[in-house]
């Protein structure tokens, strides 16, 4: 009994609560990219199950870019190319000739995963050669705020980057064209058509987007976050970001908020052992997949999806 | 006209026939259209396999390895000096998965949960049959072939009823479940369900006369004929009952559906509560066939390389037999022959994927063909020419 209640005075205190905020902000990360990038090509009208594959492309591409030449910007900048490779075939099949988003999207997923694992195998065979810490940097003042803000401002810049990038797509969604433009692609294509502009070229450049933002999440996840690759390293976030994407309705904000509940729920075994409460892992892993189905059947009558989505836009066909 | 018979041109007829249900198609058509009919289903299905087949092997080469002699390989340890046994017994799960995913794909619902409820269904028969081996051998399996149908339905039950009444996204909620499935799955192997006598977390193993019998003069065992049964059962239903042609109309149009008067809602929980039932049996022959345990962690994901052969046999559950039979041999051989190569297991799913994207390039060129268009789809050369927003007040373009 007393045992118990030493864990639970434990929970509050300052390395148990630290290491939740930060690591449901780190866990979170690549969710929020991968998210953010499913937000964009939804908002258009393609339903991206490819996530988990271009991830597993953009962690593979972007670990080797790091390894290789020995710098994370590198990496991440590979990261992203290698997602959009993967993106490009969502672009030509589905956006170009109109065949199946589920379809494609499964074969991306699956080639994604197969591939990777493959290259990686044949190249480093069963060693898996790790990447030295990444760099951090922290933002003045801010990192002064008592028990957070050490930890809390103190990250590899590609966290900032992620922040900027989402305070961008809310700007951008908000108050330009081509917000304007990608959500007439998912509401009403015709509409988008009739107006001059060319849904395929739109869908088209959402979904490299979101092949670039996911290959960004997964080299996150390999360079910073494990600083290693291993083949199957998502393990369905590609799925949860999909979620994600689906629950925050298109706004980037919400992605924001969700990703770090989701990454929170991620890191919370960490914590709690931190805290000396032993949990099985399976119920921490099953806790994400858990939260979401909740979430799902509390707000399940407002989730509300693009009427375009995952039909393809062929002129003058209804 | 007054004997009341609507005289009709006969190219009428066949021209304006609309697609009809199931495989009736068949027996309307005039013998030369059939055999056409039949070349293009047989090109739209086995020519993506042949082509993934050499796009795999130039892969294969890159990599430094003989693709003829890693299909020979395959070759050898799927079918010859009786490993095709092993393959049989490989293909029966993977039917009845297969069954189960055609039957509500049909419907156009994408049920995608199979891996929990596979899992979940294999957990709980190793968990309850060391229980109740004081049974006949005939009712033990009865109660374990009901017992994991129902498993795997009440697992599609929330989704079932999410998609049903919220009109809620099932691919995202059957994936959620089955992740959940897959961790509660193995919280039941490491907790109740663990075998005290070992102390590596697996259940209790099913005691050996209580396992299906082999096939006489085979180790196959009796389960691949529950297996081979199915796609059967799933045909008639699909195409002689008034189920299956709910279940169509419901996948052409469900708002057409209801205008008819179908119980859209019910059709829906049906659909998934079936679908689920038939996954759950799949766990049902391969753990009374195959394993007789379940270790934690252990999940052979089935589900996700029976997807691409249940699109290439465009949905039909007797087509899908010998999709199933050649990547049973291709997944029993591939592995050793993956061994044997040094070429990581995961080749195969590379080759899975490769199939599942010639299918949809073949596809695409077949429907162009029926519809008399160009091969190159429209709107190809100009999508990048043009900005992603109109110049408006002498603004350059933003691209992204």
């Amino acid at each position: 009994m007393i045992l118990v209640f030493a864990s639970a005075a434990n929970i509050f205190s300052k390395p148990v609560l630290t290491s939740l905020l930060v690591g449901g902000l780190l866990a979170g990360l690549p969710l929020m990219f991968t998210a953010l990038g499913e937000t964009i090509s939804e908002r258009a009208g393609v339903l991206n199950l490819g996530l988990e594959g271009m991830m597993l492309a953009g962690a593979y591409t972007g670990f080797l870019g790091a390894y290789y030449l020995h710098s994370a910007t590198v990496g991440f900048v590979f990261g992203a190319l290698g997602g959009m490779i993967g993106a490009l075939f969502m672009v030509v099949l589905c956006v170009w000739l109109g065949l199946d988003q589920i379809v494609v999207g499964i074969a991306i997923t699956l080639a994604g995963e197969g591939l990777t694992s493959v290259l990686q195998g044949a190249q480093f065979g069963t060693t898996y050669p790790r990447l030295g810490a990444p760099t951090l940097a922290s933002i003045p003042l801010l990192d002064r705020i008592p028990v957070v803000g050490p930890s809390l401002f103190n990250q590899p810049p590609i966290a900032y980057v992620c922040f900027v990038l989402a305070g961008l797509m809310f700007w951008a969604f908000r108050s330009t064209n081509i917000g304007l433009n990608l959500k007439a692609a998912g509401e009403k294509p015709e509409a988008l058509d009739a107006a001059g502009v060319s849904v395929i070229a739109t869908r088209s450049w959402a979904a490299l987007a979101t092949g670039a933002l996911a290959g960004v999440g997964g080299a996150y996840l390999s360079i910073v976050a494990a600083g290693v690759f291993t083949p199957m390293m998502t393990q369905g976030q590609g799925y949860m970001a999909i979620v994600i994407a689906m629950l925050a309705r298109g706004k980037p904000i919400w992605v924001v908020g969700a990703s770090f509940l989701f990454g929170i729920s991620l890191s919370i075994a960490t914590a709690l052992q931190l805290a000396g409460i032993n949990i099985s892992t399976d119920l921490i892993n099953m806790l994400p997949f858990l939260t979401i189905m909740v979430a799902l059947i509390i707000f399940g009558r407002r989730a509300y999806l693009p009427p375009g989505l995952a039909v393809p836009y062929v002129r003058g066909m209804r | 006209m007054s004997d009341g018979v609507i005289p009709a041109h006969p190219t009428d007829v066949v021209e304006n026939v609309p697609p009809p249900v199931g495989d009736n198609r068949q027996e309307r058509l005039p013998r030369s259209r059939r055999a056409a009919a039949l070349r293009d289903t047989l090109i739209r299905s086995v020519v993506p396999v042949i082509l993934a087949l050499v796009a795999g092997g130039v892969l294969l080469l890159i990599l430094g390895t003989n693709p003829l002699k890693f299909y020979a390989s395959v070759w050898q340890n799927g079918v010859q000096n009786g490993s095709w046994q092993d393959s049989a017994m490989l293909a029966a799960p993977l039917l009845l998965i297969a069954v189960g995913l055609i039957l509500i794909f049909r419907a156009n619902i994408w049920q995608l949960g199979y891996d929990g409820q596979y899992l979940l269904a294999a957990v709980l028969v190793t968990g309850l049959g060391p229980h109740i081996t004081g049974l006949p051998s005939v009712v033990f399996w009865l109660v374990l072939f009901l017992l994991t149908a129902l498993v795997g339905a009440i697992w599609t039950l929330v989704p079932a009823l999410l998609k049903a009444y919220y009109e809620t996204n099932e691919i995202i909620t059957t994936l959620m479940m089955s992740f959940v499935g897959i961790d509660l799955a193995n919280i039941l192997v490491k907790g109740p369900f663990q075998d005290p006598t070992v102390n590596i977390p697996q259940t209790r193993t099913i005691p050996s006369n209580l396992m299906l019998p082999s096939i006489p003069g085979t180790r196959v065992d009796i389960g691949v004929i529950v297996a081979v049964i199915a796609p059967f059962l799933a045909y008639w239903l699909l195409t002689r009952t008034a189920f299956g042609l709910r279940l169509h109309v419901l996948g052409a149009n469900p708002r057409a559906a209801s205008h008819v008067g179908i119980n859209v809602k019910r059709l829906i929980i049906n659909s998934f509560l079936i679908s689920g039932a038939f996954v759950g049996l799949s766990a049902f022959v391969d753990i009374l066939g195959v394993w007789g345990y379940v270790r934690s962690n252990w999940n052979p994901a089935y589900g996700d390389t029976v997807i691409p052969f249940v699109f290439l046999a465009r949905l039909n559950p007797l087509a899908v037999i010998p999709f199933i039979a050649f990547f049973a041999i291709l997944s029993n051989g591939g592995d050793l022959a993956a061994a044997n190569t040094n070429v990581p297991t995961d080749f195969l799913l590379v080759l899975v994927a490769l199939i599942l994207l010639f299918m949809t390039v073949i596809e695409y060129f077949g429907r162009q063909r029926d519809l008399g268009q160009s091969y190159l789809p429209p709107g190809l050369k100009q999508v990048f020419s043009r900005p992603i927003i109109p110049r408006r007040r002498g603004t350059r373009e933003v691209n992204s």
